[in-house]
This record gives structure tokens, sequence and C-alpha cells, in this order.
């Protein structure tokens, strides 16, 4: 689970890590009433959407009265704002966060991240901060500088100051900086997040350390164990499709393109995308009904793909191993009645009494394609889309 | 011959008197599986599915002697599962329990390395040495025994190539599900060192999926070291970056974790790719007759 940048900079602060003084706005009125509790000064007004890249795509303004705060707020509020990590389809931003501006001597990178090669937590560093990080590993390998925290165990202040010293930072600063670096530790083991990532860590012109920025990504497995993070998620971040499948309990991610499917394990669901674009036409999403894919499951995955409107036909995919498919095609056919399918359904079905499955099909009395192998089914979805286009 | 369980191997379940548990043990019995105890703490002194249910994995230990466990616990209480197995004295552990926190796992991962336990999972189908010890949730009857090895990150695309395998003729001498998650046991390069002395397993299928560079990995040792016939696969050529497609693990992350890369570098590696999944069993059956 992703949060804003200012519940970030909330929990940043509640670990003691020094972010700047701010607060939430929804509209001009709000921006300008937080800009005067900040005193005098200048302020950064800040778009609140999931998505990095705000900067570029005129999501950040700096501005030097609540005046200014108000009519950046108003410009940015209800813009639709695209970013290199929204998608051509942007995000409509609803909220800006206010914050008092830093003096800015020197801009370094620092995050937690799960290190999928060590099996563990690592912690990163650099001196090029403010820069995607993935161009800097690839550039200037030699600017990053990493340590990785022993498992449950809290980090050592000599890991964190082999970090600093490299980014090149004074003793007085390197001694703030441990306990900082320690605490993004803590946070991240505490509320068992997967990225903690402070991008830039500003050095001011007073040399103290302040976090301009805040990404965390939690552990969705761990959301039970901490209701205070799982009740930050904004379900206006996430497609109301995906809202509406989250609550019926199905794995489901929209795409865009024209062919829904409905898959039983995650594996094979994205094999099964991949099988909808060999055959020429796109996959308008991704859906793991799980392995056991009930009857109930099959209506709510039907519900959730036709309110698609971009979905032209349909490929079922379903490996039925434990489950029969004898159960599995009655379920189909019950759900796609109750559903009164209306786009073409190619259905693929193999595994325990495959037999039986394809006969209840075949004699539903419904205007299903069946198909054995996964070659026949990628050749069966080709002809339905190309007989949908060409009407 | 096989890797990691045969029909000698003595298992202990965790979590036998669960839904789960029971359901696939009875599944694992009937395939001809050794179970020989089964664990769930305060049930001690009953008899499930015929096979003794003690509070804890040690007392199954010494009693049956059991040394491999395969954990079907829920998961807020998968991980203590999995380290009681290993402290215990079980030489392997698998896990299939979805969903487990990665904090947890890390933590699991450190225990079990300090003891020397070999781990399987999480969040994955299990092992299978056909017509001698399934070891999971897969279906059994899919499966045949044989000379090609595999291992997936996924189950039911697993068992969509074991299908394809097995009507081409082909056999397997083990196939393993490592599991969907970012933090696990065993991974590709661990079980491909196991399959290289393996005299049975002539050619191997890698199964791969989107997210982390386990494959490119793989491809590399691959490159450097095993010189018996791969046969490649990778789901997600068309997962959007930044979307978690189902499994924990299963996400592209910036550049990182494309399906493109992965099967570039097991394209260099030597490494035969199948790009349209209905073709692997006839492309393996291809090569290697």
């Amino acid at each position: 689970m992703n949060v804003h940048e200012y519940q970030a900079k909330g929990l940043l602060k509640s670990f003691q890590v020094p972010v700047p003084e701010g607060g939430l706005a929804t509209t001009p009125a709000e921006a300008r009433a937080v800009a005067e509790r900040l005193g005098p000064g200048k302020y950064v007004v800040k778009a609140q959407i999931h998505a990095g890249g705000r900067g570029k795509g005129g999501g950040v303004k700096v501005v030097d009265s609540p005046q200014a705060a108000a009519e950046a707020a108003e410009q940015i509020i209800g813009m639709t704002l695209v970013t290199h990590q929204t998608g051509a389809a942007g995000k409509l931003v609803r909220k800006v966060w206010v914050e008092k501006a830093t003096d800015i001597a020197r801009e370094l990178y620092l995050a937690v991240v799960l290190d999928r090669v060590a099996q563990r937590l690592a912690v990163m560093a650099s001196p090029s901060g403010g820069m995607d990080i993935e161009e800097v590993a690839e550039k200037h390998p030699e600017l990053i500088f990493t340590t990785h925290v022993e498992p449950g165990q809290a980090l050592w202040p000599f890991q964190a100051r082999k970090l600093l010293f490299g980014c090149g930072l004074t003793a007085a600063q390197v001694n703030a900086g441990t306990a900082l670096v320690q605490n993004l530790v803590r946070l991240a083991w505490e509320k068992e997040a997967t990225l903690v990532e402070i991008n830039p860590l500003a050095v001011t012109g007073e040399g103290t350390l302040v976090a301009l920025d805040g990404k965390i990504n939690f552990d969705d497995s761990a959301l039970k164990r901490h209701p205070e993070i799982a009740e930050l998620e904004d379900p206006e971040e996430t497609d109301p499709l995906e809202r509406q499948a989250v609550k019926q309990g199905l794995n489901y991610i929209r795409l865009g393109g024209n062919v829904g499917t409905m898959v039983n394990g995650a594996g094979l669901a994205m094999a099964t995308m991949d099988v909808i674009k060999m055959a020429g036409a796109e996959p308008a999403n991704f859906l793991d009904v799980g392995g056991g894919a009930s009857e109930e499951m099959v209506t709510k995955g039907f519900e959730v793909i036709l309110s698609d409107p971009n979905v032209e036909a349909i490929l079922i995919n379903i490996f039925g191993g434990i489950l029969r498919c004898d159960t599995l095609a009655a379920g189909v056919v019950a759900a796609a009645k109750k559903v009164k399918l209306s786009v073409p359904l190619v259905v693929r079905l193999e595994g325990t009494n495959v037999e039986a499955g394809r006969e209840i099909l075949a004699q539903s009395g419904l205007d299903f394609e069946v198909a054995g192998s996964m070659k026949e089914a990628a050749e069966k979805i080709a002809q339905v889309v190309a007989a949908a286009q060409a009407r | 011959m096989s890797i990691l369980v045969n029909k000698d191997t003595r298992i202990v379940v965790q979590g036998l008197t669960g839904r789960e548990g029971m359901f696939h043990t009875e599944k694992m019995i009937e395939y001809g599986t050794k179970i020989v105890a089964g664990v769930t703490p305060g049930k001690s002194g009953q008899t499930v599915l015929g096979v003794p249910v003690f509070d804890r994995v040690a007392d199954a230990v010494r009693e049956t002697g059991a040394e491999v466990s395969i954990v079907f616990v829920p998961a807020a209480f998968a991980a203590d599962a999995a380290c009681e197995a290993s402290e215990a004295g079980c030489r392997l552990v698998v896990v299939i329990t979805e969903h487990i926190p990665v904090m947890d796992m890390i933590r699991v991962k450190a225990f079990l390395n300090a003891r020397g336990t070999l781990m399987i999972g999480p969040n994955c189908p299990g092992i299978i040495t056909p017509e001698e010890c399934k070891l999971g949730i897969m279906p059994g009857y899919i499966h045949k025994k044989g000379s090609v090895g595999l291992i997936s990150r996924s189950g039911t695309l697993t068992y969509e190539v074991v299908h394809q395998l097995t009507s081409a003729g082909l056999g397997q001498s083990t196939c393993i599900g490592i599991g969907g998650d970012p933090v696990g046991g065993m991974n590709y390069i661990d079980l491909l060192k196991l399959f290289a002395e393996d005299p049975e397993t002539e050619a191997v299928a890698l199964i791969g999926e989107i997210g982390g560079d386990a494959e490119e990995r793989a491809a590399a040792y691959i490159a450097e070291h095993f010189n018996k016939p791969v046969f490649g696969f990778v789901a997600g050529l068309t997962a959007p970056p930044g979307k978690r497609m189902g499994h924990a693990g299963a996400i592209i992350s910036g550049s990182k974790g494309k399906a493109s890369d992965k099967i570039a570098a097991m394209e260099a590696a030597g490494m035969t790719v199948v790009r349209a999944l209905g073709d692997f069993g006839a492309t393996v059956a291809r090569k290697i007759r």
C-alpha cells in the first residue's frame, strides 16, 4: 500500500525525522490559511497524488505569500497531473500540501528498501539527491552507498556513519544524521514498510538535515497488524473498478485493452494476458479468481469485467487441478446467465473431469467458444476479436 | 533419483487439523506420500486421517522420525511454525501459506540459515517427485515420472506446463514451486545446483514471472555452470509497471523486473525460451528427443 507525501511526512515526524512544517489543503482558502499559520516567508505548494515526478508536471510551486499559495492551490487542485509514473491518463489532484520553503544547501538521497537479492532490508544513501536514483545507480554507481540491516536488529551507528561520511557530510551532520538513519530503519521495521524513501534529504543553509519529500510503501500482508497504517489508504487513488473488485475479494487490475480475462492463479493470469497480446488483441485486465474459482467468484468476476466499457470479448482460462472442471463449467454457465453475458466468450478448461466440463458448456445453450489447449484458446480469441473489429 | 524428496521421505504436517491442512493431507496420502505426523499445538493425542497429532514439532520428530515439514498454518502464525520445524531439526520446511508478512520472512530466513534448514516457499504449491512423493497442493495426476526437472514461481502456470510436458510424453524428475514472494527459501540457482547433481534429470524447465532479477541471475549461472538443457518461460510481458500482479513479488519497480529483460537474459545464456505458452511441451519434446 502506498500513502501520500503528507502522510509519509507525518510518519517520519513521529519517528523523529525532521520535516518542514506544513499543512494539508483541499481548497485555495485552506491553502492560504495554512500559509498564514506557518508565518511569513516562502512556501511550497505540492500536489498530493501517488506518483513521482510531480514537479516536472507542474504540480509543485514555490510562492512567497499566503495569497500566492492560494493562487497556486487554485491552479493545482482539480488539475490532471501527468508524470512519468501516472501513465498517459494522469491523475486528478484533490489536495495539496503547503509547507514552509527550506533553504537548501545540498540534496541527498536516503532510503530503506527491501533488497530482494540480499533478502533483507538495505539502507541506501547518495550525495546525488533530488534525482532519479535508478539513473544515478546506472551512470554513477560509485555515488551510491549501501548497508544491510541484520534481520530483527537495529542499525548499528557505524553503518549509518559509513553512508553519511560517504555522502560527504561534516562530523556534526553525521552525528545528527546517524540517529535519523537509525530512526528510518526503525520506522521500516515497526510499521513493516518495504520502502521508506527520502528524496531529497536536504542539508539546509544552517547545516541541519530535513526530509523534503517522503515515499513509503507498506507490506499489504502486514496491514492487519497496523490498523493505523491501513486507515491511511486513499481509495481515490485506486481505479474505481479496481476498488469495486477489491470489495468483492477479487484480485483485479485494469489494463485498458479490449479482451477481458478471468483466470485461476496469478502466474497463469499473466501468461493469459500475454497470450491475448500475441493473438493481436490487448488484455483489458488482470483477474485472478483464486485457485478455488467458485460460481460466486466467477459471477463477481464477470460483473467487474463487464463494467469496463472497452471489453469486446472475454477469455476464461481455468486450469482445474484440485477443482473439478464440471463444477467449474456449471459455475460459468450459471454466472453467464445471471449477468446476461453480452460479449463473445472463449472458455478454455483443462484438468480434472474436463470432458464433462466441456459437455456442460456445449449444452448450455449459450454462445461459448470452447478451447482445449492454450494454443487453441489463443487462436479462438484472435478470431473472436477479428470478428468484433470487422463489425 | 530426484531432488529434495522421494518415496522414503518422512513428513510432518504443521496445521494438519485445519481445513486446508486436512484437505491436502488427504490428497497427499492418497498419492502415496509418507505423512508420519501432524502438529497442532493443544491437539496432541488425536489421530487425524490415521496420522498421530503432536503439540510440538520436536515431539513429532522424536516419535516418528519426521525429517521434512510442510506448513499449512495461517499467515499470522506461519513464520513461527517454520522456525519451530527448523529448531526441531527438520532438514527441509515447505511453506504453502500465502500473505506472510515480509518482515517475518526476513527473520525466518535468518533463523533457518543459522540452523542449516532448507526452505521452499512461502506462497507456493510445494514440491512433487512424481509417483513417489507429493508434498504440496498441486494436482498429482497431471505428473508423470521422468527426466525433466521444473522450477517455478507460480502455481497454476506450473500445472499448465507440467500438463503439457506429460501430454507430450515427457515425465518429470522433481517439480518445485519456489513461490511468488519477494523473500523466501531456495531460489532458482540453489535448485539448479541440485538438478546438476541429479543423474535422472536430463533437462530443466524454468518458469519465471515479472519482478526482481532472480531469472537474470539464474540465466547468468546457467551460462557459466549448468550443462543440461534449460527451457524458459516468463509470464507478464503485458504487465504494467508499478502494479503488483497477484503475487507479492510480481511487480515491475521503475525499470527493474520486466519480462522482456528476463527473456533477453535467458536467451543470452543459451536457454531455449518459449514465447507462446501453448508451445512449451512440444518445444521441449522436439529439443530433447
